[in-house]
């Protein structure tokens, strides 16, 4: 069974239809890249699979299981902006999250449970190249370090499926690649599904391994809102990093796990 | 080169700086010295020495029926029915627009409220407070609570709705419960703004103050302006409200100093 299934789902907000009888399966360990038209529901797809909106009709199983209607912790998300606590140091706005869980009633660990989370967040930092500017604030960070950061951020929680909207929109092409090899190297390296919705479709192409196009296929000129989009082309990609993680999924678990490691 | 683009260098900043107190204090100097060669005996605009000997007799001399120094002990009296009254509308004020602002289901019912309730004019509702609290410290310090917390609810509760929905969602995903996203992410996020907030309603605070110990109070600053009016001492009025007016703008460059200090990461705390 696939590990992500849309059933038949539709949104639809006043008289405007934005999407219409979705479906898809999505195996566990994909990378779907989501492109397509400015305002033809890509993103208002990925809140939905947020849990920040509830689609209209239809319903979408998280391994066989409902999606929780509201965002939690098994889905981790990286916007354009804002992903970033502006009030909070590199380090501590990756600590947060696991400061949070743990302590239902200050949402604030001390001592050393406090340490403890310090200790992993720094080592995650190192990872992603913020190693250097733990202690600083987001705002003294560039765009591209901060949306290094808002990966962390979400990568720390261990979430199962990765949602990205748009993340490197805002960014220069030379730090975008950084990016890119970035988030390759993680996704390698973790168990992670990944939505990501991108304007740029060779960033679509290169990255994916399922490229997701959504558009319309009807259209009334007379009533603009009336149809909504759906998923018109739906392309595997980059065979060999599939082929690559089958294999690696296929291994006994400890092997794989001390893989995944090295 | 046009008007716009010319900007004081350091010297002249602070030469124009003082330029227009300077002009100011000139004037009245002026018109004072040439009102007192008139009539010796005119109390309208009292000399620098005149007003000295005032404030020597106010601040430094123990009054000769209660052995208080009566400057010290109106100042006293008015801050602290000031720092009441401040605290208490502002713990009210952030309580207030931390829900409304974040909580739908409590911003529906509070914000109209909020609303009307900082449209009610406070002195309107001084006699009432007297009526329900009696003539005591109750009284004034209700008068700066009812007269600034609702300025303060709404304004936080534009701020808090003013934080991207982004970083509500994001701290959901990092494991926030509704309790935990407000004390971890709304909460740090206001208190600049809150105490910006505070600076802003400093004047209208000290309004109230002034207005409750006029109308009753047997101590305080407000009080002794309105006493001593009865007698025309220009000499005691003048330097009471220098003296009020410098007290304010210490609070405020306080509270300036504190965000700047306490909130690094605060862009608005640099301007």
């Amino acid at each position: 069974m696939s590990f992500i299934t849309v059933k038949n789902v539709w949104q639809q907000y006043a008289d405007q239809v934005v999407l219409e009888g979705l479906n898809l399966n999505v195996n566990e360990g994909e990378f779907c890249t989501l492109v397509g038209a400015s305002g033809c529901g890509k993103s208002t797809f990925l809140r939905l699979l947020l849990g920040q909106e509830r689609a209209s009709r239809g319903e979408i199983l998280l391994n066989g299981q409902a999606l929780a209607g509201e965002p939690d912790a098994s889905r981790g998300v990286v916007f354009q902006r804002y992903s970033v606590f502006p009030h909070l140091t590199v380090l501590d706005n990756v600590a947060l999250g696991l400061e949070l869980p743990r302590s239902p009633l200050l949402g604030r660990l001390f001592g050393s449970a406090k340490n403890d989370a310090r200790e992993q967040a720094s080592v995650l930092l190192h990872k992603v190249g913020l190693g250097h500017s733990l202690d600083k604030y987001p705002a003294q960070l560039s765009g591209g370090m901060q949306q290094r950061l808002a990966i962390a951020q979400a990568l720390i929680m261990k979430p199962r499926v990765l949602l990205l909207d748009e993340p490197f929109g805002a960014l220069d092409p030379g730090i975008r690649k950084d990016m890119h090899a970035l988030l390759l190297e993680l996704w390698r390296e973790t168990q992670l599904t990944v939505f990501m919705v991108t304007h740029d479709l060779s960033e679509g192409f290169s990255l994916g391994t399922r490229l997701l196009v959504f558009d319309k296929v009807r259209l009334d000129p007379h009533a603009p809102g009336a149809y909504g989009a759906r998923i018109t082309y739906d392309i595997p990609l980059n065979s060999d990093r599939r082929v690559n993680r089958a294999a690696v999924d296929a291994l006994p678990a400890e092997l794989a796990g001390t893989l995944r490691i090295a | 080169m046009r008007l716009i683009n010319r900007h004081p260098d350091r010297p002249s900043r602070l030469l124009l700086v003082i330029l227009p107190f300077a002009l100011v204090l000139f004037a009245y100097f002026m018109g004072s010295a040439e009102r007192l060669t008139d009539n010796p005996n005119d109390k309208l605009l009292p000399s620098a020495v005149q007003m000295t000997d005032a404030v020597k007799r106010l601040a430094f001399t123990a009054d000769t029926r209660t052995g208080e120094y009566v400057l010290w002990q109106d100042t006293a009296s008015s801050l602290r029915r000031l720092a009441i009254g401040l605290g208490i509308s502002a713990l009210a004020g952030l309580c207030l627009g931390i829900a409304a602002g974040t909580l739908p289901l409590f911003g529906a019912p509070l914000s109209p409220l909020l609303t009307v309730l900082s449209m009610v004019p406070p002195l309107a509702i001084l006699p009432i407070l007297f009526i329900v609290f009696g003539l005591g410290e109750l009284s004034k310090v209700m008068l700066i609570v009812i007269g600034i917390t609702p300025c303060l609810a709404r304004d936080l509760e534009q701020r808090a709705r003013e934080i991207p929905v982004e970083l509500l969602i994001k701290a959901q995903t990092l494991g926030a419960s509704t309790w935990t996203l407000m004390l971890r992410v709304v909460l740090p996020q206001l208190l600049p703004r809150l105490l910006i907030s505070l600076r802003l309603m400093l004047g209208s605070a000290w309004l109230f103050l002034i207005a409750a110990e006029a109308i009753a109070s047997t101590d305080g600053l407000g009080y002794r302006i309105f006493l001593v009016r009865r007698y025309l001492a220009m000499d005691v009025i003048l330097p009471y409200v220098v003296w009020i007016t410098l007290l304010a703008w210490l609070m405020d460059w306080g509270l300036k100093r504190l965000t700047q200090r306490a909130f690094p990461w605060y862009e608005g705390a640099r301007a």
